[in-house]
């Protein structure tokens, strides 16, 4: 999981940018998964621990990350879009 | 959405406020993964079509953050925020699951058992992964059907509660065809897939992303390898909306006469917040609140209500987290993820209020929601009446004056 940067999967996919790099998801994913898909975790801890999510319904905030400038964003309740430009923090 | 239904359907003036892009809760999640669900094509569908209709508008994506006035609540979205005056409100906040931190909860790849499901449903390709399931409550059962559907290879349910408890849970199940028959089919999508009771999460391994998990099976230790570990140990109230209205909660669910009302009057609640049981339930509770808000008598359902009522009462005794699983976190385990603080920093404090101020535990953006339980259960500390803003909002949000104009019903 974490080696692929590109999933494959029948459905069609689009392209969106994690930290620079181009990620491609399924149509109708949400930015959570396309983060967890490239093995990219979310956010640092105060103590410097990468973190992903863990509730997925938009309660734990682990899945924090700045969505197209917009900084502390729960990707787990965000649809990705072709073009969407993500920055872990 | 079943309370908005119901009240559109009598003519009324609805407005309903969703945290979530699409409506349907946690379970329906707009209905985007039609051939996992088990109950109702045409309900949600039939529901949809009145939420839908002109009488409602729709807030999705948005959440109250603050009672800026009184019958009054500030919502913020992504954007922006505004202020809705209400003459009836209905508060169907739903559940979140419980975590118990355990050493290695905070890497990539452990999430809660319904948390995986959303993601799965949410589009994360789920074909061939090994996956561990550990907790309590059927939504273990349910996710493991609706994994190994999506071709997971889910090497194990592990619950904590004893077999004693599963068995005579299932005795009870006997008043309730319906539950027993869907607790059949997951059992019969999962059979290959090892359920043991008396069993949990003893510890995941990996370095920053999940690799194995080291499990307690009726007291033997053994070990997976697994991509995903689904952990979450039975469902708990949001209460935070609820408590900033000042309703009156009783062990640990939001107080409500036959009619759905709270002590509060002219609030409402429907759903988890009244008691853990489920689909059923909430549906036929949010049909009462919302018939009774729209003027019209709801007597027809109170009996099925009530049965649905009691399942969930015993779901909490099945389900509760045994004792011994206090002793799964370790000294540097986190059990505040926000703001990384360990059990051995809390060990010393006598209260939450304690715990807050001197370690900032409960501190961080989640304000507590999920620290917050798990030290309740580790310690016996009860959380504090919450205070605006309950989620993280921006200043502007806060900032704006009241607006009085918008009336809703």
């Amino acid at each position: 999981m974490r080696q692929s940067t590109t999933a494959q999967i029948a459905n069609p996919t689009l392209i969106l940018t994690i930290n620079g790099s181009q990620i491609s998801v399924a149509q109708g994913a949400n930015v959570a998964v396309a983060l967890l898909q490239a093995g990219i975790p979310a956010r640092k801890s105060v103590s410097g621990e990468p973190r992903s999510l863990l509730c997925a319904m938009g309660v734990c905030m682990e899945c924090c990350a700045t969505v197209n400038g917009v900084k502390h964003v729960r990707t787990c309740q965000l649809m990705a879009q072709p073009g969407m430009e993500v920055v872990t923090e | 959405m079943a309370a908005a239904a119901a009240a559109a359907r009598h003519d009324a003036d609805v407005c309903l406020i969703d945290d979530n892009a699409k409506c349907g809760g946690q379970i329906w999640r707009g209905h985007d993964d039609r051939s996992t669900e088990h109950m109702g094509d045409t309900h949600f569908a039939l529901l949809q079509k009145s939420v839908e209709s002109s009488r409602v508008a729709l807030r999705s994506r948005a959440r109250v953050v603050a009672v800026p006035a009184p019958s009054s609540l500030r919502l913020e979205t992504e954007t922006a925020s505004e202020d809705i005056r209400y003459r009836r409100l209905i508060l169907a906040t739903g559940a979140r699951e419980r975590f118990l931190p355990f050493p290695g909860w905070t890497l990539q790849g452990v999430m809660g058992a319904g948390g995986l499901q959303s993601m799965v449903k949410a589009g994360l390709p789920i074909d061939g992964k090994r996956v561990v399931l550990s907790g309590s409550g059927p939504l273990l059962l349910a996710v493991a059907a609706n994994l190994a559907k999506g071709g997971a290879r889910v090497l194990g349910i592990f619950e904590q509660a004893r077999f004693a408890q599963i068995a005579k849970f299932g005795i009870q199940l006997l008043g309730h065809p319906g539950k027993l028959r869907e607790g059949a089919a997951f059992r019969a999508a999962t059979r290959s897939v090892p359920y043991r009771t008396g069993s949990w999460v003893v510890q995941a391994h990996g370095d920053h992303a999940l690799q194995s998990v080291t499990v307690s099976v009726n007291g033997a230790v053994r070990k997976f390898q697994c991509d995903y570990l689904g952990c979450g140990f039975h469902l708990i109230p949001n209460l935070e909306f609820p408590r900033l209205l000042q309703c009156q909660i009783q062990s640990g669910y939001v107080c409500v006469n036959e009619t759905q009302e709270t002590s509060v009057k002219d609030v409402y609640c429907a759903g988890e917040p009244t008691g853990i049981g489920g689909l059923e339930k909430a549906l036929s509770e949010g049909e009462i609140a919302g018939l009774v808000c729209a003027d019209q008598s709801a007597s027809r359902l109170i009996k099925r209500r009530n049965r649905y009522l009691r399942l969930a009462r015993q779901l909490d005794l099945t389900f509760a987290p045994r004792p011994e699983l206090n002793q799964l976190s370790a000294p540097n385990t986190f059990i505040c993820r926000c703001e990384d603080v360990t059990r051995g920093a809390l060990d010393s404090m006598h209260s939450w209020r304690e715990a807050k101020l001197h370690t900032r535990c409960g501190m961080g953006p989640c304000q507590g929601r999920i620290c917050g339980p798990a030290a309740e259960f580790l310690f016996g500390w009860s959380s504090e009446h919450p205070r605006p803003p309950v989620y993280p909002a921006r200043l502007s949000t806060l900032a704006h004056p009241v607006d009085n104009t918008r009336i809703k019903a």
